[in-house]
């Protein structure tokens, strides 16, 4: 917040109407105790509410508490697969939060009560709060195939759909596989995060696959009938992997043409669906989602196994003084995309940094982009802009959509590049 | 200054008319937090492509942004996002990213003798529209040193080739200055990318 400090930032961060108005605008209690707000999880949503709170009001006592060290992106972590990327290009660490004056612990939270207004954590530790907001990004519903669950994921068939050690260990294996043979990808039911990712994954094994393994098949099977940037998607995947000829790198079997995974032979390397069976030398499942594990144990899941939220605050319809934010959030027209999350974050911040100073809680703007590589010099996105309005997040009419469909060799390259500028910014943008 | 502040108060209170309605203006602020995803937190860059637009003259980033939302000018992204605001909305972006101090980058990779040709042809032909190496809000015009490489390509080739309308004035200077050095483009974006004065 350059050239601007914490008073005039509420004056202006609200309606017009608060900073016209004297008699609406409260004063710090500066000097006394400090509001507190725990965060819980330190991904993309998370950790941007963490900074943009203390860029908001530098006198809020912010904690974050994430279980790893170190977040990988899961945007970009494609390209890790794919071989042009390192993993260690999406690694970030919580220095920067520290130096924002976030309090970063490295626990696991194991519990968050409401009534009490605490957090607790693995190590021992509780925290109380004044605010709580909980961004725990997604867990998996193992459940939903037979045979399958984390140990299998960890050790074998990856879902590497929270990016790290399996993103590295299905490259390794998609690196080591014998000539000829075949990676099968089974993509998620709605909704999920990242719709476009398994899609853009396939275009980027299939990268590597034609630079060095080009006799190799990829078998996309999909439990549902259509797909994020589909026209885009499938019209790269021919201008690039031979996509829809007798000699296509790539096959894509929809939910209705027994793409629908019910369970898996670890030891046989076997999927099966209702009718059919499918052997592959790599696969990679990507399970159906729910919301994070600790968004279950704290109740702020309804029956879909997402959390319900007010749009305005993402402050839970369940507990009051808890907001959730990012792919746990029932936050729909938004998408559960990185993008999405860092916005979401924003909006929750000032939200959170209203309440805690008796404002009036701002007006909310959001924003969604997405760029997915399909190969070298041909990137596409989507985007979109959101309001609030009558008490929902609504898409902004004319506005967002789709990289054309009509092949541009100009604009493809500048996406792919722009592609990589969002990687730059939106992750300097949350943890620089 | 003054300008800026007329303009400030005037958008305050207009807000302050249509906040009665039920879809209200968000503040500067809450707007231009959603564009740091991809421009960089208060609107500097850390990428090579997408440009900085932290320190832009508030009058030059809303017509910028009116450009691209009629599709006058080109772009990949730009005109899907800004057909998502109304023209106050731009003026609350364009005080907020005014207030911001100019992001130059000082480690791209440039050719230093090129660069130093570039900045004779910049102070010969460019310089008087584009003061201080087109870093100044005054100028209403885009951030030139210092900012991302490839954007900077990307605008040259695209002014170059006509996909990007000029000025008639730099249309001409552009011509006089080709006619000298065929290679002044890549020089003069040699000394933009130094960042250098």
């Amino acid at each position: 917040m350059n050239k601007q400090n914490r008073r005039s930032f509420l004056k202006t961060v609200g309606l017009g109407a608060t900073a016209v108005t004297a008699a609406a605008y409260t004063p710090f209690a500066i000097g006394g105790s400090s509001k507190k707000v725990v965060i819980v999880g330190g991904g993309m949503g998370g950790a941007v509410a963490a900074k943009y709170i203390k860029m908001m009001d530098k006198y809020i006592d912010v904690t974050l508490i994430e279980a790893n060290k170190d977040y990988y992106t899961g945007f970009t972590s494609n390209l890790v697969i794919g071989g042009d990327r390192d993993i260690d290009k999406i690694k970030f660490g919580y220095d920067g939060l520290r130096g924002h004056g976030v309090n970063v612990v490295i626990d696991k939270v194991t519990n968050i009560d409401a009534n009490a207004k605490t957090v607790k954590t693995a190590g021992g530790k509780t925290f109380g709060y004044d605010r709580c907001i909980v961004a725990p990004g997604i867990d998996f519903r193992y459940d939903k195939i037979d045979g399958y669950n984390e140990s299998v994921a960890n050790t074998k068939i990856t879902h590497a759909w929270k990016a790290g050690p399996q993103t590295v260990m299905l490259r390794d294996q998609v690196q080591s596989m014998k000539k000829g043979g075949t990676v099968i990808i089974s993509a998620p039911p709605n909704p999920f995060r990242c719709p476009p990712g398994p899609y853009e994954r396939t275009a980027q094994i299939a990268h590597y696959l034609k630079q060095h393994n080009p006799t190799a098949k990829i078998l996309v099977l999909d439990d549902k009938e259509k797909f994020s940037k589909f026209g885009l998607f499938t019209a790269g995947w021919a201008k690039h992997y031979g996509y829809g000829t007798d000699n296509s790198m790539i096959e894509w079997v929809k939910g209705s043409a027994g793409g629908k995974i019910e369970s898996v032979d670890v030891a046989g390397m076997t999927l099966s669906g209702e009718v059919d069976d499918y052997k592959g030398d790599v696969i990679n499942i990507i399970p159906a989602q729910k919301a994070g594990h600790i968004a279950h144990v704290a109740g702020l899941t309804n029956a879909s196994g997402w959390c319900p939220i007010e749009g305005k605050t993402f402050e839970s319809t369940i507990h009051k003084d808890i907001h959730v934010i990012g792919d746990a959030a029932i936050q729909s027209p938004l998408p559960k995309s990185g993008y999405a999350a860092n916005s979401e974050g924003k909006v929750c911040a000032a939200a959170v940094v209203a309440l805690l100073n008796g404002q009036k809680v701002p007006d909310p703007s959001y924003v969604n982009t997405c760029y997915s590589v399909i190969a070298p010099g041909d990137g596409i996105s989507v985007a979109m802009v959101y309001a609030y309005k009558d008490g929902k997040i609504i898409k902004v009419k004319g506005s967002g959509g789709l990289t054309p469909g009509k092949f541009n060799a100009k604009f493809r390259e500048r996406e792919e590049q722009y592609g990589y500028s969002w990687f730059d910014n939106i992750t300097h943008d949350t943890f620089g | 200054m003054i300008r800026k502040t007329i303009i400030k108060s005037t958008l305050l209170a207009t807000s302050f008319v249509l906040g009665m309605q039920v879809q209200a203006v968000p503040s500067a602020e809450m707007l231009s937090y959603t564009c740091a995803g991809c421009h960089g937190t208060n609107g500097a860059s850390t990428g090579d492509a997408i440009p900085s637009i932290a320190g832009l003259s508030s009058t030059y980033l809303v017509e910028t942004m009116n450009a691209y939302k009629s599709d006058e000018r080109e772009s990949t992204i730009m005109g899907r996002i800004a057909k998502g605001y109304s023209e106050e909305e731009f003026e609350l972006m364009g005080s907020f990213f005014a207030e911001q101090e100019v992001n130059k980058k000082t480690d791209q990779v440039f050719v230093s003798a090129k660069a130093s040709q570039g900045k004779k042809l910049h102070k010969k032909y460019c310089s008087k529209c584009h003061t201080e190496a087109g870093t100044v809000a005054e100028d209403d015009a885009g951030q030139l040193s210092g900012n991302a490489k490839l954007f900077l390509q990307y605008s040259l080739a695209d002014f170059h080739d006509g996909s990007r309308d000029q000025e008639k004035k730099m249309k001409k200077k552009m011509k006089k200055m080709l006619k000298r050095d065929k290679d002044a483009l890549d020089l003069i974006l040699n000394y933009y990318v130094s960042g250098k004065k």
